[in-house]
């Protein structure tokens, strides 16, 4: 075993590294911006394929997830303090040094959070809503926790459609791009196209990094023994319901990350990436990515929104995603990746590497 | 408030919590035989409707509305064939999967086969401006269809399952599949039957309200989560008390929307069903004999 499980993930790398060159050799280099936001979608999409494939548990509002990670952000670094700077918790905050003072648009001076404290603020907040609508809901089996999770996505979307603060049906836009350190930044413009790419792809191989291991170790053979048979793991000792709840929290976490570097990168959120839709978009990757595959997941949560990005699938968008809910679900439960004329393909991936 | 004004929101109230619990009973037939949630219940309704909207260009409205029920219980016997027969012995999860699979589909066909607009059939009786009085409320006579309708559906359905030999088959498929099937009885066919049978008062029922509320190619969704949280709150299976639950959340909705923002509606039925999941996920009316809750 050893490094092995890492093989894949250095495989990955070096053909991200060599994806570039050859975009900008077949002369589309803004293929990049959405390989970007791909990217960051299939955070979402990892997170979740650890809840579904590996803990087996259904979530019909990871968009509801995601939305709090980039409303949160955006709000947080949009929201004007300048007026009431003097006043008992902003100048705290001021001197912790948590605020920053920049320009908007039209050149007026604004005092709001600093990307990374909103990130912080970002990511405690969809762990802590995580575990408090986990808590109830993970209980839930089937249907139930199915529809729970759906009304919990609908909450958030009428929340975010309704509230003046999450800007209604317009959403929140001229987010400010998020320095990281020394210059490197998420932002969508352009000139930083390239930097971009690679601060994606870094944040989707740290998460794969993050999953692998996981489900490598003991918490891993605990959630997938939950998956096979709740009762059984549970008479061997296993806390399933502490394991499926953390599981629950770790996925919102990695949404809302998803959630946050995307309206960064975009410099704006709006109510459509909150509906049940795109919920169900992440479910249906994960489906054909194969359920407790996470390199399936990837590949699928990157191809699947690339293509979704570019406009290939025109106005049967949405009916795409329907149709390989359908057929995955009907003819291979298993997984695009297991389906037996593909397995020869499927062993450079699943399994073996990492089983 | 006075009298009249409470009436007012009590009878439009009533009126959303039946055609909720006529969902909520769609949702428990097939339920009741196949043990799984039809997400796509609520696109029977705006198909339904949708159908019935095209055919009064052609004919008479009740032989539209008539047509249009015959052409969504074929769908709905569609659906059954094509995608659930195929996966027995299927986890939940994949059929949940399969069932939001077919709801984006007749969603989207829906919005290419018509479009994004908004259409409604005519008012049955008189015009969007004639009214009734009742001890000084308001009401349109669409009302009394809406209610009038409901109920025929729920006697003709009570009376279906009672006393005729398919209805008493189909309640012997939901009591004990493989005893039903011992007895001779053919259970696909049932299953077969109580999606044919949801599909088709789904569409009458988003026939009746289509002149109240509209209808439009993504109303069904809404739809579903309101007729499943009355499902729920009666209990899964239990459609008497279905009925009883559609009036409560139709009230309470009318309630919420007098004292708060209108915006807010939707989120007061996915909060009575977020509660209800977490502390009485067997319904407001579970009897402790749980196998009770299988009965239609």
């Amino acid at each position: 075993m050893g490094g092995r499980r890492y093989i894949p993930l250095i495989a990955a790398a070096l053909l991200i590294v060599a994806g570039q060159p050859v975009l900008w050799a077949i002369g589309r280099p803004y293929y990049m911006t959405q390989i970007t936001m791909s990217a960051y979608y299939a955070l979402v999409v990892i997170g979740l394929c650890l809840l579904m494939g590996y803990a087996g548990q259904v979530s019909l509002g990871h968009a509801g997830f995601f939305a709090v990670g980039g409303y949160t952000s955006a709000v947080l670094t949009t929201c004007n303090l300048l007026a009431r700077q003097n006043e008992f918790p902003i100048r705290w905050f001021r001197w912790l040094g948590l605020l920053v003072e920049r320009q908007d648009l039209y050149g007026q001076a604004m005092l709001c959070f600093s990307p990374w404290a909103a990130f912080v603020v970002a990511m405690l907040l969809a762990g802590l809503i995580g575990f408090s609508i986990g808590l109830p809901v993970i209980r839930l089996k089937g249907h139930y926790l199915a529809m729970a999770t759906l009304g919990f996505g609908l909450i958030i979307y009428r929340i975010v459609q309704g509230a003046p603060v999450f800007g209604q049906a317009d959403g929140i836009s001229n987010v400010p791009p998020f320095e990281l350190f020394a210059g490197l930044e998420v932002n969508g413009r352009p000139p930083y196209r390239v930097q971009n790419y690679y601060i994606a792809w870094v944040a989707v191989l740290a998460a794969m990094l993050l999953a692998i291991n996981l489900v490598q170790s003991r918490v891993g053979r605990a959630l997938r023994s939950i998956h096979q048979n709740e009762e059984a793991a549970h008479s061997l000792g296993v806390n399933t319901f502490q394991y499926k709840l953390s599981t629950f929290v770790l996925s919102a976490v990695f949404a809302a990350v998803g959630g946050a570097l995307l309206t960064h990168y975009n410099g704006s959120i709006g109510p459509s990436e909150v509906t049940v839709m795109k919920s169900v978009r992440y479910v249906s990757i994960v489906a054909v990515g194969g359920m407790a595959n996470l390199w399936g997941a990837l590949v699928m949560g990157i191809v699947l929104n690339f293509l979704s990005l570019r406009g290939v699938f025109g106005t049967y968008d949405d009916a795409v995603f329907g149709v390989i809910l359908i057929v995955i679900m009907l003819f291979a439960p298993q997984g695009l990746l297991r389906m037996p004329t593909l397995r020869g393909i499927s062993t450079l991936f699943s399994r073996r590497s990492y089983g | 408030m006075n009298l009249a004004q409470i009436i007012q929101y009590c009878l439009s109230g009533i009126t959303v919590g039946s055609i909720y619990a006529i969902v909520a009973i769609g949702f428990n037939i097939i339920y009741n035989t196949t043990g799984i949630i039809n997400f796509a219940q609520g696109e029977f309704l705006i198909v339904g409707a949708m159908m019935a909207v095209s055919l009064t260009k052609v004919v008479p409205l009740p032989v539209a509305i008539g047509l249009a029920v015959v052409i969504t219980t074929v769908l709905g016997g569609l659906v059954e064939v094509v995608f659930i027969r195929r996966v027995r012995d299927a986890s939940v999860l994949r059929l949940i999967v399969i069932t939001i699979g077919v709801s984006i589909l007749i969603r989207e066909a829906m919005l290419h086969i018509w479009d994004e607009k908004v259409r409604s059939l005519p008012y049955f009786t008189g015009t969007d401006v004639s009214t009734i009085s009742v001890m000084g409320a308001h009401m349109s006579p669409q009302v009394l269809w809406v209610l009038g309708v409901s109920a025929v559906i729920v006697t003709g359905l009570t009376l279906f399952f009672r006393f005729t030999l398919i209805g008493r088959a189909m309640r012997a498929c939901a009591d004990d599949r493989m005893a039903a099937r011992l007895c001779g009885i053919n259970d696909r066919w049932m299953v077969t039957l109580s999606f044919m049978l949801s599909a088709g008062i789904g569409a009458i029922a988003g026939c009746v309200i289509s002149p109240v509320t509209q209808t439009q190619y993504d109303m069904g969704a809404p739809l579903a989560i309101k007729g499943f949280t009355v499902a729920i709150l009666g209990g899964l299976g239990n459609s008497i008390a279905a009925i009883a639950a559609g009036l409560i959340l139709g009230l309470l909705e009318v309630l919420m929307m007098s004292q708060f923002q209108a915006a807010y509606k939707e989120a007061v039925s996915i909060v009575v069903l977020l509660l209800i999941l977490v502390f009485r996920p067997s319904g407001l009316f579970a009897r402790r004999d749980v196998s009770s809750l299988r009965a239609f």
